[in-house]
């Protein structure tokens, strides 16, 4: 077999050292599962903590005199409002108002800010963000950092006693702290729904700090298989399948990441037609598709009402906590209602299904004492 | 006594005169991992040696089962509809596919038998 060269992240060997089967992804070999399985990995993730390696994402500084105002250039988000130590979701926009990627950005010191970009789109995101902002802003991929997630309900308590200051940070805040020695960026925030955190750590000491982790046995490694059914259960996008560059935020479900303040402005790539399909929907919506059989409706599955084809399911798998197949997908705006009866064409037969509010199962952030 | 067969593609058949039920072996179903539907072909339909006669699907993606030899489809186990995790747990037994008629038992003589199918498993 002749396969093309797979990067390799800081963890890789030590990934596969703890079992995982390696697979090429977005041209990084990674673990898509241990022994466990994608279900009991699921599971674990739920009820415990489950330990994600996720250095094959882009992690890049943007600096320049005012990067906020610079990237609302691109983003429609409300950039030059995020406070110090705080992070949020946004997407970047072509100029039509397609979304091409969706990422996170933060303020976690006074050095610019800090994006993360999904892995199989960091050289267009990155070609996006300099050929627009060129002359503004200076764009640094911090290629040598590796990047974990730490998701489940019992992180805190996990991590209380290796970096206690962080468990005080509430969910979507960031910032630097010391872990076993090492100062690292982290911020209480996932894609799996669970309360815990992403931490950005020096490559050189990923192996060594996350061996230090995993000495808890209550945190187990995690494959992108279950990375995958986890973010479906509680209905988060996966990018370029869930949204393309043919989705607008709205048509997309994330009319919310378009707040108030950026719509009256009006001053982000196609904004004129974000603000049309706000005011009278966009043609195709994304919807939550729940099939009342037990076969799983996968990624490409023709949507039909009346044996006319009214979409296509864009994600869908086997949901292990919800306890069925879980599905997300696109609709004409007159079949995106709760509750819409629709038909999901598997090996040529119909199978009934039915649209539902997200998410499948519900999110479980920490948003501060009493909550 | 029913005498047991074994294909490449991991399934095994249990064959008694010219009826043989059907199954993956516990090989397939570890490396499917987490078995959560089985789609099963009907009764009554008939099928070619290599036609695609069933579909099971782990949590992450769905992989072809195809017929070992030629024949008519009898009855299928639909107990695993509601427990399709009964394939992981005893695919040679409890966790059996469907059951068939044999339409040309001299396909049989392409299938291995358990000590062939061992070794053939032990050099993948």
């Amino acid at each position: 077999m002749n396969e093309p060269k797979l990067l390799q992240t800081p963890l890789t060997d030590l990934m596969e050292e703890l079992g995982g089967k390696m697979v090429p992804f977005a041209g990084y070999s990674m673990p898509v599962q241990f022994a466990p399985g994608v279900r009991a990995e699921h599971l674990w993730t739920r009820e415990n903590c489950g330990l994600f390696d996720v250095s094959h994402m882009g992690q890049a500084r943007l600096r320049g005199a005012d990067p906020a105002k610079s990237l609302e250039q691109l983003v429609p988000g409300d950039m030059q409002g995020l406070p110090a130590n705080m992070q949020r979701y946004t997407v970047l926009l072509n100029e039509d108002g397609g979304i091409i990627d969706d990422l996170m950005v933060s303020r976690p010191d006074d050095d610019g800010l800090v994006l993360v970009v999904n892995a199989s789109c960091k050289e267009k995101d990155y070609a996006r963000i300099t050929s627009a902002l060129a002359g503004q802003m200076d764009l640094e991929p911090l290629e040598t950092r590796a990047l974990i997630a730490v998701q489940g309900p019992k992180t805190p308590k996990i991590f209380a006693k290796f970096m206690p200051a962080a468990c005080d940070m509430v969910f979507m805040q960031c910032g630097h702290f010391s872990l076993f020695g090492h100062d690292v960026m982290v911020s209480r925030s996932g894609y799996t729904g669970e309360d815990g955190f992403e931490i950005s750590l020096p490559g050189e000491h990923a192996e060594a700090i996350v061996r230090e982790i995993l000495s808890d046995e209550r945190v187990q490694p995690i494959g992108l298989g279950a990375r995958d059914s986890l973010r479906l259960e509680v209905g988060l996008c996966l990018s370029g399948h869930d949204f393309d560059e043919s989705h607008t935020p709205i048509g997309a479900g994330l009319a919310w990441a378009v707040p108030k303040l950026r719509r009256e402005q009006a001053n982000f790539p196609g904004a004129a037609r974000i603000l049309a399909e706000l005011a009278n929907n966009p043609n195709q919506k994304r919807v939550g598709i729940q099939p009342l059989g037990k076969a799983p409706a996968r990624e490409g599955t023709e949507i039909q009402v009346g044996g006319a084809e009214v979409g296509r399911i864009t994600s869908g798998s086997f949901g292990p906590s919800f306890g069925g197949p879980v599905s997300m997908g696109y609709v004409g705006a007159d079949h995106a209602a709760m509750g819409t009866q629709l038909d999901l064409i598997i090996r040529g037969r119909a199978h009934p299904a039915k649209v539902v509010k997200l998410p499948f199962v519900q999110q479980n952030y920490y948003r501060g004492k009493g909550t | 006594m029913a005498e047991i067969y074994y294909s490449e593609d991991h399934e095994w058949l249990a064959v008694e005169g010219s009826t043989a039920k059907v199954g993956i072996t516990p090989y397939a179903a570890e490396q499917l991992g987490d078995i959560v539907f089985v789609e099963l072909p009907d009764a009554g339909r008939n099928v070619k040696q290599q036609d695609e006669v069933a579909v099971v699907e782990s949590v992450k993606t769905a992989s072809e089962i195809y017929a070992p030899v030629s024949g008519t489809i009898t009855a299928n186990n639909e107990a695993l509809e509601d427990t399709p995790e009964t394939v992981n747990e005893d695919a040679q037994g409890a966790g059996w596919f469907f059951e068939m008629t044999l339409s040309n038992p001299e396909e049989l003589a392409s299938l291995m038998n358990k000590s062939a199918y061992d070794e053939f498993v032990k050099g993948l």
